[in-house]
């Protein structure tokens, strides 16, 4: 290792990581120390540590603009379409893994090929739908929709999961006499726990991302979500900088937090998720 | 078999095909009905191909549709960093791991808060500029986000910084599964590290980098919305040097509630995508093919 670590060519290597590195950190970097000046100290210095952190701009954010709210709607809709649509997936996926019956390829060769279709091309249909059936800026016409954009790739994830699952356990537990739900719930769900908690870091990063559906779709301000609200709010306080960095710092810890607390199931998540 | 248990498996798939349904294969139909109705408010008269007269007359739109093909030019670049990236950390460098977490920094922020971060470094007495200057890069020193020749490949450059990250966690995933013996057979063979990385390692990868590039022409065509809206100021700003078809679709139900255009743009992007998905599948069985 240490003979290794004295080749050129593995400077090389770390140099190139680390310059990677450095440019992957530079925007939290610079939000994060923007964030503790104040609007005088950043007009000074706009790229050194802050010389007397200020913690006023939290303040006032958290006081005069509704983050908590915005987070708050956002956590509900990533919740109610995480659930909707893993519990949907689960039963589709289980039937189209382990049971024979007319149309099951055509059914996932269509749901497969459904993830790849761009959100934006589905929205003029719903939205006038929704305004004839008053459901714009409802939680349930935004959950509906956004459960249905991410089971796709919940189908396509968990029926190659259950594949896997060894068929001597399916028949053991129907000789037992389970039925095809206790089989599922009892024996096949305990296995695909990590199938699962990848779905579920995928799906809610999806949903508490985005923002098409969210402008569109839940107009209200009573009911913005946090990306929403992060684009009206930096609109308004455009100049000044040391704020609207102490409002995307806030608006970035929850994933930010999640995201160091379980790195390895992040990782596992999104490596095996990205191979769609 | 019991007709009851006959009947199990689709009692399994209901409420999977009805949740599809609604939310694809409605509006899937729904953009080409509406495509050829002058829509306003719920419904309209047939009006035959007006709307896409309308709308292919319209040099926003050809505009806007450059501007999607511009951001094309940002794939090769995200395809080089990433795999340069990737190969790196598959060979388990000093310090892989914390190297990993910090590189799929990127792809766990969400697009809309980057945005604002970046549209801020980028601004002409901003940090970047600053940093310039002090190089003695003057003429560097751009108006990034205000001159209307230079905003989009600013967006460029932010869209290159977050979907490389996309590529190197898709090329690791590869790479990590990759049997070691081939890479290791040649170390012996006395192959030098590039020799090694074009004929053995990018060889091995061709089915994912197809595959990341497929997906890549899709989200430079049709989901950059994100992008565009935070750093255009919610209108593609500056004037419409950063409007691309997403936005118009955007502008055209919500601005100017015209469903009938809106849904005419949806319907040629649908088809666009339409064709680049199933090279995707094409593209995903040869790669399973080869594994």
């Amino acid at each position: 290792m240490s003979a290794q670590a004295l080749q050129p060519g593995a400077v090389v290597k770390q140099a190139v990581l680390l310059i990677a590195s450095f440019l992957a950190l530079v925007p939290t970097l610079y939000m994060v120390l923007t964030a503790l000046k104040s609007d005088a100290g950043y007009a000074v210095d706009k790229l050194g540590f802050p010389r007397a952190p200020v913690i006023d701009n939290f303040r006032s954010v958290l006081v005069d603009s509704p983050f908590l709210h915005w987070m708050l709607n956002s956590a509900v809709l990533v919740a109610g379409s995480v659930i909707l649509s893993t519990a949907i997936s689960v039963l589709g996926a289980y039937a189209i893994a382990t049971m024979a019956f007319r149309g099951r390829n055509t059914l996932l060769a269509v749901s497969t090929s459904l993830m790849a279709v761009p959100p934006v091309v589905m929205i003029v249909p719903l939205f006038v739908l929704y305004t004839r059936l008053g459901m714009v800026s409802t939680y349930t016409g935004a959950i509906l929709i956004y459960a249905g954009l991410i089971t796709p790739f919940s189908v396509y994830l968990l029926t190659t999961f259950f594949r896997t699952v060894p068929r001597e356990l399916y028949e053991a537990a129907h000789i037992d006499g389970a039925g095809q739900f206790t089989i599922l719930t009892k024996v096949v769900l305990p296995l695909s726990m990590p199938a699962l908690v990848t779905l579920v870091v995928v799906n809610s990063l999806y949903v508490w991302n985005d923002l098409l559906i969210a402008i569109i779709f839940l107009q209200d301000d009573a009911k913005r979500t946090l990306m929403a609200g992060i684009s009206v709010f930096s609109g308004r306080y455009n100049n000044q900088v040391p704020l609207t960095m102490a409002g995307m710092v806030i608006a970035s810890a929850p994933m930010f937090i999640l995201y160091v607390l379980f790195q390895k199931q992040f990782i596992r998540g999104l490596m095996s998720g990205a191979i769609k | 078999m019991t007709p009851s248990s006959r009947l199990t498996p689709y009692l399994y798939v209901l409420p999977l095909v009805a949740l599809l349904g609604f939310v694809f294969g409605y509006p899937l139909l729904k953009i080409f009905e509406f495509s050829f109705k002058m829509v306003r408010g719920i419904d309209g008269p047939w009006i035959g191909f007006r709307n896409y007269q309308l709308i292919l007359g319209q040099s926003l739109f050809w505009e806007s549709v450059l501007h999607n093909l511009q951001l094309l030019l940002a794939i090769p670049v995200m395809v080089a960093i990433s795999l340069i990236v990737s190969v790196l950390l598959a060979e388990r460098v000093a310090g892989w791991k914390l190297y990993r977490i910090i590189v799929f920094v990127p792809f766990v922020l969400a697009i809309p808060i980057v945005a604002v971060v970046m549209k801020r470094m980028f601004q002409f007495s901003g940090p970047v500029n600053e940093m310039l200057r002090w190089m003695s890069l003057d003429f560097m020193a751009l108006d990034w986000i205000g001159s209307s020749s230079v905003a989009l490949w600013t967006v460029m450059i932010l869209i290159i910084w977050r979907e490389s990250a996309l590529g190197i966690i898709l090329f690791l995933a590869r790479l990590l599964s990759l049997d070691e013996s081939v890479t290791e057979a040649a170390k012996i063979d006395g192959a030098g590290w590039w020799r090694r990385l074009w004929h053995i390692i990018i060889p091995e990868m061709r089915g994912v980098i197809e595959f990341y590039v497929v997906v890549s022409v899709i989200t430079m065509l049709a989901a950059v919305f994100s992008y565009i809206y935070i750093m255009g100021g919610g209108r593609g700003g500056p004037g419409t040097s950063t409007e691309v078809v997403e936005l118009y679709i955007f502008n055209a139900l919500i601005r100017s509630s015209l469903p009938g255009i809106a849904a005419a743009a949806s319907v040629m992007l649908f088809l666009v995508t339409g064709i680049l998905i199933f090279l995707l599948f094409n593209v995903r069985q040869r790669a399973e093919a080869t594994q």
